[in-house]
C-alpha cells in the first residue's frame, strides 16, 4: 500500500514538473472580443474588407518573412487553408515589416494560398498589440476572437479549434 | 521484504524524476537545433541578463546601463523598456552602422544591455549580430536580455516596466 502511495506521489511530481515547464508552450489565451473590422489591401491590390467575412471562420496570422519560425509555420497555415476551405475558412496573413520584393519573393516561392497583407502598426494596435511574432488569432463565424496563439502556435490543438469552430 | 519494496519504489520515483527533468530540459534544448559547441548567448551563459535583474538595474538609484533596442520598429513603437534607444534591426546592415555609429563615443567598459524580442530567441535574427559588432568593437561590459519567448511574453506580460512611442 505504501509502494503505491509513493509511486502515485513520484508520477504526480514527474507530471507537475513537464507540465509546470510546458504550460506555456500550449497557451492559447481565450478571449471573446469582437475582431476589429480592416479595410486592408493584399500584395495583388485586391481589397480585403475583414467585416466581409462574416459566417467563416478566420484566421489571422501576424508574422514577418524575415521571422524564420515564422516562416517554418506557412506551409501549415497553406495545407490548413486547402484542407478547410470549402468548409468556411479563410487565412490570412499580416506580414509585419517585410521588405516589399522579399514578400512577394516569399509569397510566390511558398505558393501561398491566401490573402497577404502588409501589416503596420496602426492594424497590430486594433489586434491588441502584437509584441512578437509569430502571433496569430482564430475568429468564429460570429466574428469572435476565440483563440491567441503567442509563438508558435500548437497546429494540433490549432486544428482542433478550427474544426469546432467550423462545425 | 518490506525494505526491498522501499528501495524498488525509491528507484522508481528517482527514474521518474529524471525523466521529467530531461522532459524539460535537455530535450527542448535538442528540438531547438542548438548545440553548445555551435550556438552562441545561450539561454543560462555569462553573456546574457534576466528580465528582472535587467529591472532592478533600471530601477536602482546607481548608474544605469545603456539599454539598445535592435528589433523591428513596429515592435518598439507598440512597447519597449523605457528609456531604451532605438537602433533598428540588426540583421540590416544600415541597422549596424547605426550601432556602431551610437556607441563609437562610449568608453570600451561602458555597460550596455541589447535587446530585441521580436521572436522567439533560438530564431531572432536580430540579437547576435548586434552582440558580435560590440565585441568586435571592443566592448567589455555588454549583456543581452534574455527573453525567451517575446518581448511581450517576457517583458511586458511579466508586468516590468515599458513605454510607447517611436
Amino acid at each position: 500500500m505504501r509502494r503505491v502511495a509513493v509511486v502515485i506521489a513520484a508520477v504526480g511530481l514527474a507530471v507537475a514538473i513537464y507540465y509546470g515547464t510546458h504550460a506555456r508552450h500550449r497557451d492559447t489565451r481565450s478571449s471573446t472580443s469582437q475582431a476589429p473590422a480592416l479595410a486592408l489591401v493584399d500584395l495583388g491590390g485586391n481589397k480585403i474588407d475583414t467585416s466581409s467575412y462574416a459566417g467563416k471562420v478566420v484566421l489571422i496570422n501576424f508574422w514577418a518573412a524575415w521571422c524564420t519560425p515564422c516562416a517554418e509555420e506557412i506551409p501549415q497555415f497553406i495545407a490548413l487553408q486547402d484542407k478547410y476551405r470549402a468548409q468556411g475558412l479563410q487565412v490570412i496573413g499580416i506580414s509585419m515589416e517585410d521588405r516589399n520584393s522579399a514578400l512577394r519573393d516569399f509569397y510566390r516561392k511558398y505558393k501561398m494560398n491566401y490573402p497577404v497583407v502588409a501589416g503596420n502598426e496602426k492594424i497590430a494596435e486594433a489586434y491588441g498589440g502584437i509584441l512578437g511574432l509569430p502571433t496569430s488569432f482564430l475568429i468564429g463565424r460570429d466574428g469572435r476572437i476565440r483563440a491567441k496563439y503567442p509563438g508558435l502556435a500548437d497546429f494540433a490543438k490549432l486544428e482542433q479549434e478550427i474544426i469546432a469552430l467550423l462545425r | 521484504m518490506e525494505r526491498t519494496n522501499d528501495r524498488q519504489s525509491m528507484s522508481l520515483v528517482w527514474m521518474l524524476i529524471a525523466a521529467a527533468v530531461f522532459a524539460t530540459v535537455v530535450a527542448p534544448a535538442r528540438s531547438a537545433g542548438q548545440s553548445p559547441a555551435t550556438s552562441e548567448l545561450l539561454p543560462g551563459s555569462a553573456e546574457l541578463i534576466q528580465p528582472r535583474e535587467l529591472s532592478k538595474a533600471l530601477q536602482s538609484g546607481s548608474v544605469k546601463p545603456t539599454v539598445l533596442y535592435v528589433g523591428p520598429r513596429f515592435l518598439y513603437a507598440q512597447a519597449h523598456i523605457r528609456g531604451a534607444e532605438f537602433i533598428g534591426p540588426a540583421s540590416d546592415p544600415h541597422s549596424l552602422d547605426n550601432l556602431r555609429k551610437r556607441v563609437t563615443a562610449l568608453p570600451r567598459n561602458s555597460s550596455i544591455v541589447l535587446y530585441c524580442g521580436c521572436c522567439p530567441w533560438e530564431h531572432c535574427p536580430n540579437i547576435r549580430p548586434a552582440y558580435k559588432e560590440l565585441q568586435k568593437a571592443g566592448f567589455t561590459a555588454v549583456k543581452v536580455l534574455y527573453l525567451a519567448n517575446s518581448f511581450g511574453t517576457d517583458w511586458v506580460e511579466k508586468g516590468y516596466p515599458f513605454e510607447k512611442g517611436q
